[in-house]
């Protein structure tokens, strides 16, 4: 029953969504359709459990006194206040957006801006020409952070152009060959894990 | 109120940077808050966005019983909670890896495998020499990146020397793509000193 039942939901959801896309009859269209939106509903069941976790330990974090148990408090006081202003006034009430707009949205970028500093010192490390294949990755990144500043044009009028074929030509080939190979692993993959095959997600086990 | 936002938004911002020196108490104060703030916001657009319209209104409003499956089905990822019931929550697992799996093989192979195999069929007569020889790489690049990734066979002779050249067009994409994410965040970084200095300091 444990090992059984799961790979009947997996098999019985995944088959009939597969075979749905080659059934253009009205009736399948809108079971697949709501299959999707069961789907979509059970998929931020995922990310409430992770809320539940955040609030389970930061709250065993304050009663047990561990370690800066002192930031727990802020941090689950941050996250019912911005709950409490989404639930009461809605996604578009003011307090919801102002928090959004005041704290999340610069927090955010500033996280992303620090990255800048951390990124500068790992191309110290990262950008040294010791084999022709490190002078190409060096050469190519040079060239984009070059083209795209104000400088690069001034230094060499062709600069922009050049970075453009640079992303539009070599890069795009390799993309798409690493795409082919990401994707015909994605379709293997999802055809092992239709087909009971692989298990692992599961958490392993026959139980 | 618009000036409280301001000030909050860069002492905030001040607290993140001050991490530049060291790991410091205002740091510790911000990513908290910031983790605080995130996951409530998630909570409430996961739940006006996808939960509500998805599985509750059709349950509540229109009185839809049948969507009561899903809700149990996603209420089974509490199961871990309950150690002789923690196998339950293999079912939503199995139901959203089902339906995931069989979205992406239709949606990988009509989204990206058929469009970008596609882009890759392109001229080499009748337009300018350049353009000639930059289609001529990208196909050339496509099938050098593809003989790299593949491993039934020892990358020696001409398999090797196309899996070489695979690896100078990766090498090249990868700076390429280094340098674009450094200049991201460099930009990042300049909106955010830009913010510090008009917004808030009104120096500039």
């Amino acid at each position: 029953m444990k090992s059984i039942l799961p790979i009947i939901v997996v098999f019985g959801f995944g088959f009939f969504m597969l075979v749905s896309f080659f059934i253009p009859l009205k009736g399948i269209q809108d079971t697949s359709q709501t299959f999707q939106n069961w789907y979509i509903g059970v998929m931020a069941f995922f990310i409430f459990i992770g809320i539940f976790n955040i609030i389970k330990i930061n709250l065993e974090k304050i009663q047990r006194r561990l370690r800066d148990w002192q930031y727990s408090i802020i941090l689950l006081i941050c996250l019912l206040v911005m709950m409490a202003a989404g639930f009461i006034g809605g996604p578009e009430g003011g307090l919801f957006l102002y928090f959004y707009k005041n704290v999340q949205i610069p927090l955010g970028a500033t996280m992303f801006s620090l990255l800048a500093f951390f990124v500068a010192s790992a191309a110290f490390r990262a950008f040294r020409a010791r084999s022709p294949e490190a002078t190409l990755l060096l050469i190519a990144a040079v060239l984009v952070m070059i083209g795209r500043v104000p400088i690069g044009y001034w230094i060499w009028h062709g600069f922009p152009n050049l970075v453009e074929w640079i992303m539009t030509v070599p890069n795009t080939a390799a993309k798409r060959g690493i795409l082919f190979g990401i994707d015909l692993g994605m379709i293997s993959m999802g055809l092992r894990v239709l087909l009971g095959i692989e298990r692992s997600y599961m958490g392993g086990g026959k139980e | 109120m618009e000036v409280l936002g301001v000030w909050i938004a860069s002492l905030l911002t001040l607290a993140i940077y001050s991490f530049l020196y060291k790991d410091n108490p205002f740091y510790k104060v911000a990513e908290h808050i910031f983790v605080g703030i995130s996951a409530g916001y998630w909570a409430v657009i996961l739940w006006f966005d996808f939960a509500w319209p998805n599985l509750f209104e059709p349950l509540i409003v229109k009185g839809n019983m049948v969507y009561l499956i899903p809700i149990i089905i996603g209420l089974l990822m509490f199961a871990p909670f309950i150690p002789k019931l923690s196998w339950l929550v293999r079912i939503p697992l199995t139901f959203t890896m089902g339906i995931s799996m069989a979205l992406f093989i239709t949606q990988i192979i009509q989204g990206d495998i058929l469009p970008q195999l596609q882009a890759t069929f392109l001229p080499l007569a009748g337009i300018h020499p350049f353009k000639v020889f930059s289609n001529l790489l990208i196909i050339a690049g496509v099938v050098f990146t593809l003989i790299y990734f593949y491993f039934s066979k020892e990358h020696k002779g001409t398999l090797g020397f196309a899996a070489k050249v695979g690896i100078w067009f990766m090498m090249v994409s990868f700076g390429a793509s280094f340098g674009y994410t450094v200049m991201a965040r460099i930009s990042l970084l300049i909106g955010r000193v830009y913010f510090l200095l008009h917004n808030w300091l009104g120096i500039i």
